[in-house]
């Protein structure tokens, strides 16, 4: 389960080193914007290392390679694949063929280095207008692809609007991506909140983002990770709830009952697919409980 | 009354009688922005005095001048507590033919009151004084808060003089040292930069893994039960334990816990702590920041104690008898719990125990905070370069990939592990140390003995092995 993701910049190594133990659920290794051209081939080399010696432990393993619109998307993939990442992440995902773009190149790899056919999954970074008014198609365009990621301080340049603390020049683009990836039946993950100081504004941002749909956030400081672990863990009374519905159910179908109440409320579908999320979530954290 | 005002440091060197082979002493609470020590030296120097034992309780890198008076033979053998890099580097290389004694905070009060370590002249830098020596730290411009250092000194020193830039009228009560110890009392344009006597403000740290162990640290104290009213702590400067008095903080007012002191050096930290109500007390033998040298001045729960109160185990008692928890650093910790805070991964000075064993030793639960490896380096090693306190003292190590704690300390581990914090075997973190960084070739120590390093009782505890 996915709640935080936390990008460490992949010529770091004194963080690198650390990125398992800071509480994210899967750290990107980011080869990317947090690397100057000039130091591309050591970060990838150190990236690459550090997957294969390190491991991470429960960590989950993205990378953020560099763009199709870069000279160096497949010098990265040559480079960190061997390694076995679970997931790569690529930025400026603008259409469905971008996506499949990579999922051939990764098929070609795979096979050169005896890996499993789809075994790298794909998260496509959508950040910019063109990415979101294509999200849906982005979304189902390769089986490898487990979610869909916002990048907010790029796409609201390529918008033409200022990116503010509240966010609201991001709302649709937020919204819409929940939608397509729901749609697609794949993840989705929101955009980092980057005033490092603000735990307040971290907070606020991370709720809001939960309420519109998202699976989880990413961020750009370690200092955030416990503020929207919080956030994206299921409360323990939502768990308590959960558990309490599936048991009714169980009880109504021994008895031969159709419709089932409790608390006074009629249990419908919609409720139970929820109390399974919840409890698929809780399970996922070490939270769950043995049902009776 | 013959008159103890004289005119200058010169004066007052000749009038205490100084002569060749005598042991002179100094305190270390202006640090890093001392101008005494180099002056005083230089006078010396001049007047042709040599082969004198200095006496420091620690010794800084603006203190660098000393190299050319160890040189030209006016300084032959050095008594301290700490040594900064500057100075440690040049001693590591041998530059002096006496080994230097390393002591303890505790250890040094304890040598000076026995006997075993007597000075000649006390030099006492003093940031206010009246023209009769009674001094203080807690006035004028280069204001230093508590002189805890200083008062074994003036105690037992054949003759006194104290230094000041800021003389206050007859009589400066309030006051640290009184008349009775001091012979002269020379006032000079200034004694320190007080931009390198204390910082600003101390501040915690924000690296992520040094917040991370200190929450663990926490989560430590918390389950160790000793956290209760009347629960007494120390901590030192370093970011993390910083940290972690900061989360302690946190939690004791969340659950209503009143604690009875905090001691040691004092930051703005503990101030904090004082001011909220989680302590009754502070016992301040050093002021670290300006925060800290206000609150010695207002605050009447906010007392000076000596350096023998603090640690001497040669007091009939002392502070860190009555500690319940000591946070401390380390740059090396072996698997045996020995801590070494005197040299770096070479071998070369660059610290001193201050009052690192003192604590340990007296503290029921005495905890390292440390990173399991800094650059490249494990900190985590087989056999620890120098020991500073051993591994006896040493309840807990803290890094951020586990909790070790020393097997003597049964019931310790079985409340942590019930507590759920992930206690791990300290040679299981070497492995994941070394895992990570490789297993560093070690310097070999065969050098000549270029410093004893004096336990706090006076046994010889290890040897610092010159480094080419």
């Amino acid at each position: 389960m996915r709640r935080s993701m936390l990008f460490l910049p992949g010529n770091t190594p004194n963080i690198i080193v650390n990125g398992e133990i800071l509480g994210a659920d899967s750290v990107i290794l980011d080869l990317e914007d947090a690397v100057a051209p000039s130091e591309k081939d050591s970060a990838r080399i150190l990236v690459r290392n550090a997957i294969k010696m390190m491991g991470f432990g429960k960590c989950e393993v993205i990378v953020r390679i560099n763009g199709l619109d870069s000279d160096y998307w497949q010098q990265d993939l040559n480079c960190v694949i061997p390694a076995r990442p679970q997931i790569i992440m690529l930025p400026k995902t603008a259409c469905a063929e971008d996506v499949r773009t990579v999922d051939r190149y990764l098929s070609v790899l795979e096979e050169k280095y005896g890996m499993e056919e789809g075994s790298v999954g794909l998260m496509p970074l959508i950040e910019t207008a063109m990415g979101v008014e294509n999200a849906f198609l982005i979304a189902s365009a390769s089986s490898r692809v487990k979610g869909i990621f916002l990048g907010g301080e790029d796409l609201t340049a390529d918008l033409r609007c200022k990116r503010t603390r509240e966010g609201r020049e991001i709302l649709y683009a937020r919204t819409r991506l929940v939608c397509a990836a729901r749609a697609a039946g794949v993840e989705v993950y929101d955009t980092p909140f980057t005033d490092v100081n603000d735990d307040d504004g971290l907070y606020q941002d991370a709720q809001y983002a939960k309420a519109l749909g998202f699976t989880g956030k990413a961020s750009i400081s370690p200092r955030h990770v416990k503020g929207i672990n919080e956030v994206f863990s299921p409360p323990v009374k939502d768990i308590d709830y959960a558990y309490e519905v599936m048991n009714a159910i169980r009880e109504a179908k021994a008895m031969g009952k159709g419709a089932v109440a409790l608390r006074g409320k009629m249990i419908d579908a919609p409720i139970v697919m929820r109390a399974q999320q919840v409890i698929e979530q809780a399970k996922a954290l070490g939270l769950g409980r043995e049902e009776a | 009354m013959e008159k103890k005002l004289v005119k200058t440091l010169r004066e007052a060197i000749v009038l205490s009688g100084l002569r060749d082979g005598m042991s002179v002493s100094f305190h270390h609470h202006l640090r890093n922005g001392d101008f005494t020590l180099s002056a005083v030296m230089e006078e010396i120097a001049d007047l042709g005095i040599k082969d004198l034992t200095l006496n420091a309780s620690s010794l800084f890198d603006t203190h660098q001048s000393l190299e050319a008076h160890i040189e030209n033979r006016v300084i032959k053998k050095i008594n301290t507590n700490y040594m900064s890099q500057g100075l440690g580097h040049r001693i590591s290389e041998g530059i002096m033919e006496e080994a230097v004694e390393f002591r303890t905070h505790g250890g040094r009060p304890r040598d000076i009151s026995l006997g075993i370590t007597p000075i000649d002249v006390a030099f006492i830098a003093a940031p206010a004084s009246d023209a009769a020596g009674n001094c203080s730290g807690k006035y004028g411009p280069s204001a230093c808060g508590s002189l805890g250092y200083a008062i074994p000194d003036a105690m037992y020193a054949k003759k006194v003089i104290v230094i000041t830039d800021h003389l206050m009228p007859y009589p400066l009560t309030d006051c640290s040292i009184p008349e009775i110890y001091v012979d002269y009392v020379v006032q000079v344009p200034a004694i320190g930069d007080p931009r390198g006597i204390v910082s600003g403000t101390t501040r915690i740290t924000r690296d992520p893994v040094g917040l991370l162990m200190a929450e663990t640290a926490v989560e430590v104290i918390r389950h160790s039960g000793l956290l209760k009213d009347g629960f007494s702590f120390q901590t030192g400067a370093g970011g993390a334990t910083l940290a972690a008095a900061k989360f302690l903080q946190d939690h004791m007012l969340r659950e209503n816990i009143r604690g009875s002191f905090a001691s040691g050096g004092i930051t703005g930290y503990l101030v904090d702590m004082l001011e909220s109500g989680c302590f009754e007390k502070l016992m301040d033998v050093q002021c670290f920041d300006l925060k800290a040298v206000e609150s010695i001045r207002k605050n009447p729960a906010h007392h000076e104690i000596s350096a023998m109160q603090y640690a001497s185990p040669a007091a009939k008692s002392a502070v860190v008898d009555h500690l319940d928890v000591v946070l401390l650093g380390a740059t090396e910790v072996d698997t045996d719990f020995n801590v070494n805070v005197h040299t770096d991964s070479s071998g070369r000075i660059m610290g001193g125990s201050g009052g690192h064993s003192d604590t340990a030793a007296g503290a029921r639960l005495s905890m390292i905070i440390a990173p399991l490896f800094r650059a490249r380096l494990p900190i985590v090693c087989d056999r620890v370069q120098c020991i500073s306190t051993p591994g006896k003292d040493v309840d807990v190590l803290i890094t951020q990939r586990g909790v070790a704690v020393n097997p003597k300390n049964e019931e310790l581990i079985l409340r942590l592990r019930d507590a759920r914090i992930p206690v791990v075997d300290i040679h299981e973190l070497k492995y994941m140390a070394e895992k990570l960084t490789g297993v560093p070739q070690r310097k070999q120590r065969t050098g000549r003995t270029v410093a004893n390093v004096i336990y706090r009782d006076g046994t010889m505890i290890d040897q610092i092995k010159s480094v080419k």
